[in-house]
């Protein structure tokens, strides 16, 4: 029971971190009917961009890892904001495939940039926040699974408030609704899109430095197959759907998490993958989103 | 005589040619052009189901492992029981390679039935996630088949691609795709490309249209893996991952989708592209997907799609 428990706690910590990386994706997704390849590649820069911070901040206080975790999550809006305006915004009316293989494009760039100059090889991510193991019971908590929590809990709901509750957040859901009437509405669509990119790519930052904070090792290729799983977590939930995105990706993190401890543990990147052929085959629209039928 | 079949005559001449005079040739040339065919095989194979089919397949690689492995197993395996430990003589090897390759085309081909059957209800972004999804499977099914090396990969495959072999199944392959989309039968891949309801209220039966352009594009996916497995002597699970998916996937899209022509010449420009930046090692990606970005913005059509004055989208 106690394994049970503590396996539960580490998927959960795990799944926090694919649900950030994927509302990312769904947001993107939700304004743009696009997947941003080359949101992985952001999360990877998010922690190196708090690697890079951490040798300039003393480690191992709250303050410096707070400002860390803002520093990097700002420093990525603008990065994805970058990436909107200069190599998808010209795009805006082209075909979906041609969109699709920019952003893999941006995806490769990011990614062989970084192998240039961070260099290829694996480096060791700082203790940025104090680290002090919690016992309860016979469950360890370490500090930075708390930490994973509590920070992608405060996000989320934050999230929920801007997209709910603020001016812009009302003109995303209506570019996502129906972008041609929501420019005759009088929202101004580009705004819109960049506010979304940068929002995304935030909570990729914030992604990627906890997660580097859990598995302490960053190279440039790191984001790549966390980035292909918070995407089927965005799919698993409903893509487009931000609640939906969080619970597709705590559902992820659980089930690999467990699948990682048991004797098919080799099998666990197939798990993921596994999970989005059996949800498109049987419910294509994901756990909460609603099916929508073509119309001629 | 119509003209495809002038093509391939011309292309099994060519491959008998340049193999004759092999000798006469840089082998560094020879390994590119190699290397270029066995490119050209994988993107007109898959162009003939993201292109003229419209179905966005992010797989190919997958399939082109299960062509790899699997032919190389025969050669490992079954090789030495027929013809004992030499190899037997040059004719016995070229006889048991072509049977390899065909046994690793048609598993890759059951592969794709397979795949094909569940996943070509979906569409778009779906369907492309999917297949991402199958490719991945396989390749982490390979990781874990020790038999077949496990996560090290397959080591020792006996050398038996040649410069022949490939420029001959460079020739069958651009032959099929072509002879196939021409014919009566093949307009159904470009109905169902062109207006999927509108196929269907006409009365074809495009789901299998879509599963017959999928299961031949992985044929030629696995007749593409033997080759490569035969011509490099080494595989590895990692080297078919999604990367090499996507490569294939940028062939097609740069040669235009549903341009046999364009697609050839986009292969052999993004095989011979790395090697001309070599010099600039490790720049040479940064510059890749640069001109990837560029290109996508500048020529959304395909840099070599002349005839279409706008892009074929899917």
């Amino acid at each position: 029971m106690t394994e049970f428990l503590q396996q539960l706690l580490n998927g959960l910590s795990l799944g926090a971190i694919y649900a950030l990386i994927a509302l990312g994706y769904t947001m993107v997704y939700g304004v743009l009917r696009f997947i941003n390849f080359a949101h992985s590649d952001v999360f990877m820069v998010g922690s190196f961009v708090g690697y890079y911070m951490g040798k300039l901040i003393p480690e191992g206080t709250l303050w410096g890892g707070l400002t860390i975790l803002v520093g990097s999550m700002m420093a990525c809006a603008i990065l994805g904001m970058t990436i909107e305006r200069l190599a998808y915004r010209p795009l805006r009316n082209a075909p979906t495939l041609n969109v699709l293989i920019t952003a893999i494009g941006v995806s490769l760039l990011l990614e062989y940039t970084g192998q240039v100059f961070f260099g290829a090889a694996p480096r060791n991510f700082p203790a940025i926040f104090p680290v002090t193991n919690f016992h309860l019971g016979g469950l360890i908590i370490s500090s930075n699974q708390l930490m994973v929590i509590i920070v992608s809990a405060i996000l989320m709901v934050v999230l929920q408030l801007i997209v709910f509750r603020t001016k812009i957040g009302t003109a995303m859901r209506a570019v996502s609704l129906n972008p041609k009437a929501a420019v005759l509405m009088g929202v101004n669509n580009d705004v819109v899109i960049s506010f979304t990119f940068g929002l995304g790519s935030a909570l990729a930052a914030a992604g990627g430095i906890l997660y580097a904070l859990n598995y302490p090792s960053i190279d440039p290729l790191m984001g790549v197959m966390p980035g292909l799983k918070a995407f089927v977590a965005a799919i698993l939930g409903g893509i487009g759907n931000i609640p939906g995105a969080a619970l597709g990706g705590l559902i992820l993190g659980t089930v690999e998490t467990f699948v990682a401890g048991s004797q098919w543990s080799t099998y666990k990147d197939a798990i993921a993958f596994a999970i989005l052929i059996i949800i498109l085959l049987f419910r294509p629209a994901g756990l909460l989103g609603k099916f929508t039928v073509e119309k001629v | 005589m119509p003209k495809p079949h002038l093509y391939l005559l011309l292309g099994l001449a060519a491959a008998f040619g340049v193999s004759y005079f092999s000798d006469y040739f840089n082998p560094y040339y020879l390994d590119v052009l190699a290397g270029i065919g066995i490119n050209v095989i994988l993107a007109v194979s898959l162009n003939l189901v993201n292109g003229y089919t419209g179905q966005f397949s992010l797989g190919h690689a997958g399939f082109m492992s299960v062509g790899a492995y699997l032919s190389a197993a025969v050669t490992i395996f079954l090789g030495p029981k027929f013809f004992g430990d030499d190899g037997g003589t040059a004719f016995q090897q070229g006889a048991l390679f072509f049977g390899a390759l065909i046994v690793g085309g048609l598993s890759a081909a059951l592969a794709g039935l397979a795949v094909g059957i569940p996943s070509l209800r979906l569409k778009g972004d779906y369907l492309a996630l999917v297949t991402l999804g199958f490719g991945e499977i396989i390749r982490v099914i390979f990781q874990n088949v020790e038999v077949l090396g496990g996560a090290l990969g397959l080591n020792g495959i006996p050398p038996y691609t040649t410069i022949f072999w490939v420029l001959a199944f460079v020739a069958v392959t651009v032959f099929t795709v072509t002879c196939l989309v021409t014919s009566t039968y093949g307009r159904g891949f470009l109905a169902t490309h062109d207006d999927e309801i509108a196929s269907e209220a006409v009365g074809l039966n495009t789901t299998r249209y879509k599963i017959v352009a999928f299961v031949i594009g992985a044929f030629f996916a696995g007749i593409a893996g033997g080759l490569y497995g035969h011509f490099k002597m080494t595989i590895t699970p990692t080297g078919f991952d999604f990367t090499k998916s996507i490569e294939i996937v940028v062939m097609v899209i740069l040669g235009g989708m549903g341009n046999t022509l364009g697609v050839i010449l986009a292969a052999i420009l993004l095989t011979l592209l790395p090697e001309v930046l070599r010099p600039i090692a490790e720049y040479r990606m940064v510059l890749y997907s640069f001109l990837l970005i560029v290109l996508m913005i500048a020529r959304p059509q395909g840099l070599f799609n002349f005839k279409l004055g706008k892009a074929r989208s899917a």
